[in-house]
């Protein structure tokens, strides 16, 4: 019996051990999931997630809001793109966001994010992204998850460098991705680009306050293409390192004349230097046009100024604001870790893996240790500025994150990986797969002075059997890696909508604390708001209709209205009476030819509908709100053109009502 | 106990091996409170208020009224009438001779604590079956629409 018992025991020793040390074991590449990835993804019933996690959306022009680690999608945030779910660039009060020089553009490709800092690390403020296509540079507020600022960028071919911000959130720079040609001379040959297309970097100011955007100058560069950038930090603080490709100056068929030269150039900006070059009145004035587009949480609404000059620092002719360093074939990414001492330059198409030293380039300055000059900016030499190359880092290198332990993650698009390696000694010191070809990369708090270093998350750029198919076109897939231990490990796969390009990652606790639950009613200071269902009204002016509606659980007020004409433009100003968090109304009407509205605790907003023909047309909540929900409706009487039915409207004419009186 | 001791043996083998692997997940991660993190936000609901902490008086305090009547136009209007008469709420006509004052306050600044233990609050919600909503009214303003009811209600 006793000898049973101990053969038992044993056994159990030697099975846990087995089943212990063969979860150790190394992996296949193909199915590299340790046994307990389910327990570090799971985040129960009621729990939250530790991480906020702001992806870009590509070309849906939002930004995704995914908690970390379960890659639970917890919002879709629009910034450049209209979004019919709640009204974003349907309503009145939210057009003028999406308002250009070239009048209302519905649409834009957003691919770069940027948290706000203060000295260096997450503040949790804002979020900013960049425009890809038609420029412009948006901010969002970490309150109310809203877009609150878009600025148009003029001098600008394609906002692809952008947003990028220093230590404080001094500046927000967008650079230009294509050069094009600027000032008076705008019809010219394409062919003249060597003498024609320059490069243009703006530089926009940051008010430290409200965040309110003003470019304060803009660089003229030479005519590349600009594709990523970072501030420095730290004793870097002062410099912006911006990559560049095509300074072959080609103009067509780039895939092979924009890759002729063994290297082209990191772009090392002294935005001090271009301060006080400012200050000193250097800088030429232009007239450009762009939008600025500002949102209020006062009004609700938001606003649109056509901007007409911008300030030019012309760096060929004002010396020592740019530095070339040469970095080895059309570099993408161009990092700068924690210390800000050291900058990666991710040549896409390079075997080795560039690291320049901060404090070798000054002294390169100093020394003027220069291998020549491109339109009279120096070229400083590869060697003098070089700190060392990491050797066979992987093919295709495209961007880089750090984890705050002396260790940097490049993402490696050709070979589908994410490989880790140390900053100092330049040693490769583990490599992971990712399914499949991998763009960005994302540690928590990796651009900054202090990551948080526990996860890395990957972007990928093709789906292909990740998931259940849903026909050509596929959710785009991301990986969630375990970077705690001395080799990652692959915790979760999760999809994402639209085309995550850039992401950040950034503790909850620094966000939940602002988020905003309703907004005051007693505050609203929207024009057409309705203190109070006793002050709903209908008006007409000419040939518009204004109604001043309340929305409350679960009725519309006016929701019975007469008198409106064929030919009459109708106005719904709704204000959503509710002071309790996660109480939305929402407003529709049958043949609007826009969207509909969503109306938070607090707010008005309003939609425009034009009646085409006679009848009775309901009109509903749209945001299922209490039990008697299906009853918040109403209905509007639209009139043939010049008939003479008076304009009345009114709630609750029951007959309960109308026998006590 | 040789045996005690070769459990102690397995136990702690798998617990090495455990921490080996690179288990302990979220160790450092604390839990997340959204209601401590967010208090200081201006959709708040009251802490409960206690009978005696309500002095009423007579002449009716006339600021109060007033301050009480534009809060109801704002806030309560919507779904209570002046009246005996239901509208989504009960009307307000004689509320202040049903309900005891700190009732009354409470269901104004602290409905979600009514609703799941005032066994009146419960009938309620069952005749008119939409839970009345926290309308972010403080404990003064709660005071200066109690006023009102009483004004409503004939007081002087």
């Amino acid at each position: 019996m006793r000898s049973t018992f101990k053969l038992l025991v044993l056994l159990t020793i030697l099975a846990t051990t087995i089943f212990l040390v063969q979860s150790c074991a190394p992996k296949g590449t193909q199915s590299a999931v340790s046994g307990d990835a389910a327990a570090k993804v799971y985040v129960g019933p009621g729990k939250y997630d530790e991480f906020y996690n702001f992806v870009s959306g590509g070309f849906n022009g939002q930004i995704g809001v995914y908690g970390i680690p379960s890659g639970r999608l917890l919002k879709i945030l629009p910034v450049f793109s209209v979004f019919p779910e709640n009204g974003y660039g349907y309503s009145e009060e939210t057009k003028p966001m999406l308002n250009t020089s070239h009048g209302f553009v519905p649409w834009d490709d957003l691919h770069h994010i940027a948290i706000s800092t203060t000295n260096g690390e997450h503040d949790g403020r804002w979020v900013f992204a960049n425009g890809n296509n038609t420029p412009r540079v948006a901010r969002i507020s970490l309150k109310t998850f809203r877009t609150e600022e878009i600025l148009e960028l003029p001098n600008s071919g394609g906002n692809h460098s952008s947003p990028f911000i220093t230590e404080n959130t001094e500046y927000v720079v967008a650079g230009t991705r294509f050069s094009v040609p600027m000032g008076d001379k705008k019809d010219v040959p394409i062919s003249s680009y060597k003498e024609n297309f320059k490069g243009s970097i703006s530089f926009i100011k940051v008010d430290p306050q409200t965040g309110n955007m003003n470019i304060a100058f803009q660089l003229r560069t030479p005519g590349f293409n600009y594709d990523l950038s970072r501030a420095g930090k730290g004793p870097s603080h002062g410099w912006f390192f911006f990559s560049t490709y095509n300074t072959e100056q080609a103009y067509t068929l780039l895939e092979v004349n924009a890759s002729q030269k063994d290297k082209d150039f990191i772009m090392a900006v002294n935005w001090k230097k271009a301060e006080e070059y400012l200050a000193q009145g250097k800088g030429k004035i232009e007239n450009v046009r762009y939008a600025h587009n500002t949102y209020s949480d006062k009004t609700h609404a938001a606003i649109s100024k056509i901007e007409e000059q911008v300030t030019v620092l012309d760096v060929t002719e004002l010396k020592d604001i740019v530095y070339f360093i040469p970095c080895p074939k059309s570099p993408h990414g161009c990092d700068v870790d924690p210390s800000g001492e050291y900058i990666v330059g991710s040549g896409k198409l390079a075997a080795t893996m560039p690291v320049f030293s901060f404090t070798k380039i000054q002294n390169a300055i100093a020394n003027k240790e220069y291998e020549g000059d491109f339109n009279g900016i120096p070229i400083i030499r590869y060697d003098a500025a070089l700190h060392g190359e990491v050797q066979k880092p992987g093919l295709g290198p495209l961007h880089t994150e750090f984890d705050g332990k002396g260790n940097a993650y490049t993402s490696m698009f050709v070979s589908s990986e994410i490989v880790k390696w140390n900053v100092k000694t330049l040693q490769v010191l583990d490599r992971v797969p990712t399914y499949y070809s991998i763009g960005h990369l994302s540690v928590p708090g990796g651009p900054t002075k202090k990551p948080w270093g526990k996860y890395v998350i990957a972007y990928n750029k093709i789906t292909k059997d990740r998931y259940l198919p849903t026909g050509p076109e596929l959710a785009q897939s991301a990986q969630l890696y375990d970077i705690s231990g001395d080799k990652m490990k692959l915790l979760l796969d999760f999809p994402t909508v639209g085309e995550p390009h850039y992401a950040e990652a950034i503790p909850a606790d620094l966000i939940i604390k602002n988020s905003q639950k309703i907004f005051k009613i007693e505050e609203n200071e929207n024009p057409y708001v309705t203190m109070g269902e006793g002050k709903a009204k209908v008006e007409r002016k000419g040939n518009q209709v204004h109604v001043y509606m309340t929305a409350i659980r679960s009725h519309l007020n006016p929701d019975n209205i007469e008198g409106v004409k064929v030919g009459d433009e109708v106005y719904f100003h709704v204000t959503n009476l509710e002071q309790d968090w996660d109480v939305p109304h929402g407003f529709a009407i049958k043949g609007a030819l826009n969207a509909e509205i969503l109306i938070m605790p607090g707010e008005t907003q309003t939609l425009k509908w034009v009646p085409q023909t006679a009848g009775v047309v309901p009109f509903y909540c749209t945001d299922f709100c209490s039990a008697l929900h299906q009853e918040m409706s109403g209905y509007i009487r639209i009139s043939p053109a010049g008939s003479n039915v008076p304009l009345t409207w009114g709630t609750g004419k029951t007959e309960a009502a109308t026998a006590s009186k | 106990m040789k045996a005690k001791f070769l459990i102690a043996a397995a136990l702690v083998s798998g617990a090495v091996l455990f921490i080996a692997c690179g288990g302990g997940a979220d160790k450092d991660a604390k839990p997340l409170d959204v209601e401590e993190l967010t208090k200081n936000q201006p959709e708040t609901h009251g802490t409960e208020i206690k009978e005696g902490e309500i002095n009423l008086s007579n002449p009716l305090n006339a600021e109060w009224v007033t301050g009480g009547k534009s809060i109801y136009e704002l806030k309560c209007q919507s779904c209570h009438r002046l009246t005996e008469e239901r509208l989504v709420g009960p009307g307000w006509k004689d509320v202040t001779r049903r309900r005891q004052p700190v009732w009354i306050m409470n269901m104004i600044t602290n409905v979600d604590m009514m609703l799941d233990t005032d066994p009146e609050a419960q009938k309620l919600l069952e005749q008119c079956l939409v839970r009345m909503p926290n309308q972010n009214i403080s404990k003064e303003d709660a005071r200066k629409v109690l006023e009102y009811m009483r004004s409503n209600d004939g007081e002087k």
